[in-house]
């Protein structure tokens, strides 16, 4: 049998006193689509920092393919084929939409190969009429597109969404559920999402984090109507 | 399309610049013949400066260092080859090694942007000090003496490569100057375009989002500070060659600022404003020094202060904000001016 696309185990960080991500054991098999819900702090930022590399886990593992990249620094992590849209967009915001794919693209690609994938992928996700608009301009819904964009344009095999529909009108959230669905036919994702509307459209398991740990994993339907998942909602916390 | 449009008028401006730099010594005097080729080679330092704070987003408040080093690895080397040829490729390569040592210390070991202004000036410093302190029969390398704060004298100038015999005049060597400050200007045009250009420039907008797409921001951070020192590396040469001579100065405070302030006014994230901004204060520095009537120190901090709050992109990209702005008026396409990824 081969290794999960994904595998985390007993990962733990530490900021001082608190723990961010608490021995958590997380598997994603390959192009699986799973959804992360937790309220405000439960560390899913913060647990996406630790795959990509963006920082070193306090304890436990990250292996991908088997492959442990615990530790490993974030443009390694990257070519080994793991994209992410952060919660707070980064992109270049002194460069137009059309570079800030080209950018992506070039990493993989010869220079004429990377321009015609940005063009393919700015006419899939609709943004050929801001090509060549400086993304520092743009309202905070385009520039998650844009953002959207670049991962897609760097051919990760596994995509980190955190967030992607925050900010969005609803018509634009549709239209992400959509897309996330036909990225799921080549590529794995794991999606962060506050938007339960939005992770119902998406969603077959979810995972949902809770003080840095794993609450409960299960069917998106038997989650949603978990007592306990209701309670951390709510604010009532556990231990009441 | 872009970029061809945006070469083209690099190009247009280097050809028209390269025949008035050929044929100035028809109607101006060896006196200002000499000064024209001093600010030339202090352009270039400029432009050196203009890449790597500009493009690269690394602020170096020692690229005097870099500077020096040329100078005094071109004074040395001219001394013991009796040829210019190699000791202009030394004084290309010594800071070049140096800024690679230096540059991996500082970017590998993940110190702040702060603080490598801080290391860069001290160590600028430091060199001031101990070539400050070679004076005496001790301090030779081969012939050639470092005659501590005296400086070293009688450094020989160019020559035509291959042949040591003939040393160009002053007129010639003001072109050499000249036409090597446009050569540097287009090389880093080009290079600007290249996809190493644009992800220079796109690790300088946001270097988390480059590393998640899998960039090593710390290689492209040393390529761009080591082409930076091989720059004012020849500058330093370029310098030399001007006086013949070579002092501890070089590598002063003063220096430093000055060309942080050339870059600030003429205008970060172009290559022609640092140009400008180098050219414009030399000249008005030496029109004060000539009247006398104000401390040139006191008027540089006057329009630095002016410049930050007034025109803080400084010169050239003011210039072409304007422009654009006139053309978005009366309802053209803007003519595009900037360089973007070829398309
Ligand atoms: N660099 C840091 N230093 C100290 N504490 C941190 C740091 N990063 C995150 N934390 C803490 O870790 C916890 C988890 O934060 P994280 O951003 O991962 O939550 P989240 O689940 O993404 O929340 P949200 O839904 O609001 O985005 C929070 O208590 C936060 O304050
Ligand atoms: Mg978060």
């Amino acid at each position: 049998m081969s290794a999960p696309l994904l595998q985390t185990s007993g990962l733990t960080i530490r900021f001082g006193g608190v723990t961010a991500v608490d021995r958590v054991d997380f598997t994603l098999k390959e192009s699986e689509l799973r959804c992360l819900i937790g309220p405000n702090g439960a560390g899913k930022s913060t647990f996406f920092k630790l795959l990509t590399g963006q920082l070193r886990p306090t304890e436990g593992h990250v292996h991908l393919r088997g492959q442990d990249i615990s530790g490993a620094r974030p443009h390694e992590i990257a070519r080994q084929g793991v994209g992410i849209k952060t919660q707070v967009p980064n992109v270049f915001n002194a460069m137009t939409v059309q570079e800030n794919l080209w950018i992506a693209a070039r990493h993989k690609h010869t220079p004429n190969f990377a321009t015609e994938l940005t063009e393919q992928i700015l006419t899939d996700l609709r943004l050929t009429a801001i090509a060549g608009k400086e993304v520092g301009q743009l309202a905070h819904g385009q520039r998650q597109w844009v953002e959207i964009g670049t991962v897609l344009a760097g051919e990760p095999e596994l995509i980190l969404l955190d967030e992607p529909a925050a900010g969005m009108t609803h018509e634009e959230v549709e239209r992400t559920a959509d897309l996330i669905q036909e990225i799921n036919k080549t590529r794995a994702l794991i999606v962060v999402e506050h938007d339960m509307q939005f992770i119902k459209m998406i969603a077959k398991t979810v995972t949902v984090l809770h003080q840095g740990a794993v609450l409960i994993e299960d069917d998106v339907a038997r989650v949603l109507e978990d007592a306990r998942v209701r309670d951390v909602y709510l604010g009532k916390g556990l231990a009441a | 399309m872009q970029l061809l449009n945006g070469m083209t008028g690099a190009l247009i401006g280097s050809a028209i610049a390269a025949v008035g730099i050929l044929t100035a010594p028809l109607y101006v005097d060896l006196f200002q013949i000499m000064q024209l080729t001093v600010f030339a080679a202090m352009a270039v330092l400029a432009l050196s400066l203009g890449f790597i704070w500009g493009y690269g987003g690394i602020l170096c408040f020692g690229q005097t260092s870099f500077f020096g080093l040329g100078a005094y690895t071109y004074a040395v080397a001219a001394i013991n080859f009796a040829d210019s040829t190699p000791a202009i490729l030394l004084a290309i390569l010594i800071p070049v090694i140096f800024a690679a040592l230096l540059g991996y210390f500082m970017i590998y070991g993940g110190i702040s942007d702060v603080y490598l202004g801080v290391i860069t000036l001290t160590v600028s410093l430091i060199l001031f000090n101990l070539v400050n302190s070679t004076a005496g029969d001790f301090y030779k390398i081969g012939d050639a003496r470092l005659g501590g704060f005296n400086g070293m004298p009688g450094v020989p100038t160019f020559n035509l490569p291959g042949n040591p015999g003939y040393i160009l005049t002053p007129e010639q060597a003001w072109m050499v100057t000249g036409i090597a400050l446009i050569v540097v200007y287009l090389g880093l045009r080009l290079l600007i375009a290249s996809s190493f250009g644009r992800i220079i420039i796109a690790i300088r907008e946001n270097e988390t989002r480059a590393a998640l797409l899998g960039y090593d921001p710390r290689i492209y951070k040393l390529i761009t500070f080591m082409i930076g020192g091989a720059i004012a590396g020849f500058a330093g040469a370029l310098y030399v060659n001007w006086g013949a001579f070579v002092s501890p100065t070089i590598f002063a405070l003063g220096l430093s600022a000055q060309i942080i302030i050339w870059v600030i006014i003429g205008g970060r994230g172009t290559l022609i404003g640092p140009i400008i901004g180098c050219l414009l204060l030399q000249w008005l520095v030496t029109e004060i020094g000539a009247q006398q009537a104000f401390d040139a120190n006191f008027v540089l901090g006057a329009i630095l202060i002016v410049f930050v709050l007034l025109v803080p992109k400084g010169i050239a990209p003011t210039l072409r904000d304007m422009v654009m702005s006139r053309f978005a008026e009366r309802g053209d396409a803007p003519p595009d001016v900037s360089v973007k990824v070829k398309t």
